[in-house]
């Protein structure tokens, strides 16, 4: 479907350390890391542990589901991609899991959007390679 | 080692400069050096230290700087953390001055950012391979963005209200109303931020700093040169830095670097808060100055909003702030720090005419580099004329 027309909006920059994160996406399945060593969680993804720098890694799979903890509407933005689709909603959603993650609230007005509110993930196929992680009111 | 009074800011200029479609960049920066030289009653062949960065600059811009003034200094420094970096220049300067690194440091910006049309806070991000970027870049992040989600998480956490930010963008435009050089002097109201347009809620216009063209300079030397010099020499009493990020996801938003780097520097420089006869804070967007005042101390967490209100940031109040008008009202050319240094120096030297800090031994400066969102920086510095 996003494949119609040519996405305008910045695209992620896949690399060895963050594929199997994106690829996950791409399955419409969203992962968190743990260490194996000192059980922090973790994102966004990356190859040793900040806490304690062990490589050491498990992939958790994220519930997908979680709270706004803060957002904004956007009204304006110059860049090509967002200027045509304004306004927008910038969240950082926080996952039942813990983590907070920077995402859009979509399929609502941003009138709606409250912090607090409880969402879960929607996986946006923006192209052929990039699945991005949105969030929606929870049904 | 403390740096403390080994080193004095001992010449300062701010670039006159609002729209300049006439001039670089770097034509900027060299006006800038020599107005600050002069100002200390040196030339460029004194300056051994050289501090630089800036958003037009290149990878090596401190290097083709120096290319264009002719400079071979044996000190450079072009520590790039945001519009903090002058901020923590100054610190650096005073450090490699206490310590014999060099004897005269220049600090120099300069930009065109109103005149090039660069969307500096509604542009968004693109093209970055740093992987922080990776997760935020594809969702629209703006630096207005960054900082509206702080406000809108403390008005929820505090029901800190759009009046009070409101009230932080009415002083500084009073203050603005008494530089003769600032971009917009026409005093404004409380009713007048809250009907101009949302830019990214609950941030209106008017919680936004200003586009401008301008650049600045500092001359920073030991504190014994700086005494034998034209000006009364501004003695550098601490500073501190610091950053705060996404913290693996883990991150509570409203902590802010300057709680760091603010410890940092009262705790080098030896004095507290009620020593501060006045602060300049980068005033990016109203919300920096709340957020700042309440991680620097000056009042307790969820309480900047009250803080703020009722005149207490006024020239004439009990903490002035911003003085020449901020970056709200009087210039904000891409990266703002080097002008919170300036003005502090000017409020100490008793320079300031109408807007006058009266008895202002003591001044703080604080600079927010980035995004308060996302990640950013925070550099402070105390100076004292004592």
């Amino acid at each position: 479907m996003a494949q119609e027309k040519k996405y305008a909006k910045p695209l992620p920059h896949l690399d060895e350390e963050n594929r199997p994160w994106w690829e996950a996406l791409k399955r419409h399945e969203l992962y968190l890391q743990k260490c194996r060593d000192c059980a922090a969680i973790r994102y966004y993804p990356r190859a040793q542990c900040p806490e304690c720098l062990s490589p050491r890694t498990e992939w958790v799979r994220a519930s997908g589901r979680g709270k706004v903890y803060t957002f904004t509407a956007t009204w304006q933005n110059q860049a090509a991609g967002f200027r045509e689709s304004l306004p927008y909603v910038m969240a950082y959603v926080q996952l039942d899991e813990g983590p907070k993650m920077l995402t859009n609230i979509i399929d609502c007005g941003p009138e709606q959007v409250k912090i607090g509110m409880p969402v879960e993930v929607v996986y946006e196929d923006v192209t052929a390679e990039v699945t991005l992680a949105k969030f929606r009111p929870a049904r | 080692m403390s740096i403390s009074r080994k080193a004095a800011v001992a010449g300062v200029y701010e670039h006159p400069t609002r729209f300049a479609p006439d001039k670089t960049m770097y034509q900027i920066m060299a006006e800038s050096a020599r107005g600050a030289l002069d100002d200390a009653g040196l030339t460029i062949k004194d300056v051994d230290g050289l501090f630089t960065t800036g958003i037009g600059m290149g990878a090596m811009g401190i290097v083709g700087f120096c290319d264009y003034l002719n400079l071979t200094p044996n000190y450079l420094d072009s520590t790039s953390i945001g519009g903090s970096s002058f901020v923590a220049h100054t610190g650096h300067a005073a450090g490699a001055i206490a310590s014999g690194l060099c004897e005269v440091a220049l600090i120099v910006y300069g930009s065109s950012a109103a005149s090039q049309r660069f969307a500096v806070g509604t542009g968004g991000f693109g093209g970055s391979l740093d992987p922080c970027d990776q997760y935020e870049m594809p969702f629209g992040v703006t630096t207005v963005g960054s900082y509206a989600m702080i406000a809108q998480r403390h008005m929820h956490e505090y029901g800190t209200t759009a009046q009070q930010l409101a009230e932080i963008a009415v002083t500084m435009r009073l203050h603005a109303s008494m530089n003769p050089q600032a971009k917009y002097r026409d005093p404004i109201t409380v009713e007048d931020v809250l009907a101009s347009r949302i830019i990214s809620s609950p941030l209106h216009l008017l919680d936004c700093c200003i586009i401008s063209d301008g650049g600045g300079a500092l001359v920073v030397t030991s504190a014994a040169r700086a005494r034998g010099l034209k000006k009364k020499p501004v003695y550098i009493l601490g500073s501190g830095e610091a950053v705060r990020h996404a913290a693996r996801g883990a991150r509570d938003f409203l902590e802010i670097a300057a709680a760091q780097s603010g410890r940092l520097a009262f705790e080098r420089a030896g004095v507290t808060h009620k020593d501060i006869d006045m602060a300049m804070v980068y005033d990016s967007f109203t919300i920096t100055v709340l957020a700042t005042l309440e991680n620097l101390g000056f009042c307790k967490r969820g309480e900047g909003g009250a803080f703020v209100s009722g005149g207490r940031l006024r020239f004439d109040g009990e903490l002035p702030l911003n003085t020449d008008g901020g970056g709200l009202s009087s210039n904000h050319p891409g990266m703002r720090g080097i002008f919170l240094v300036i003005e502090a120096a000017r409020q100490l030297r008793g320079e300031c005419g109408p807007r006058q800090v009266k008895d202002c031994k003591i001044a703080l400066a604080h600079g927010t580099g980035g995004t308060l969102g996302t990640r950013h920086s925070g550099a402070t510095l105390i100076l004292t004329n004592q």
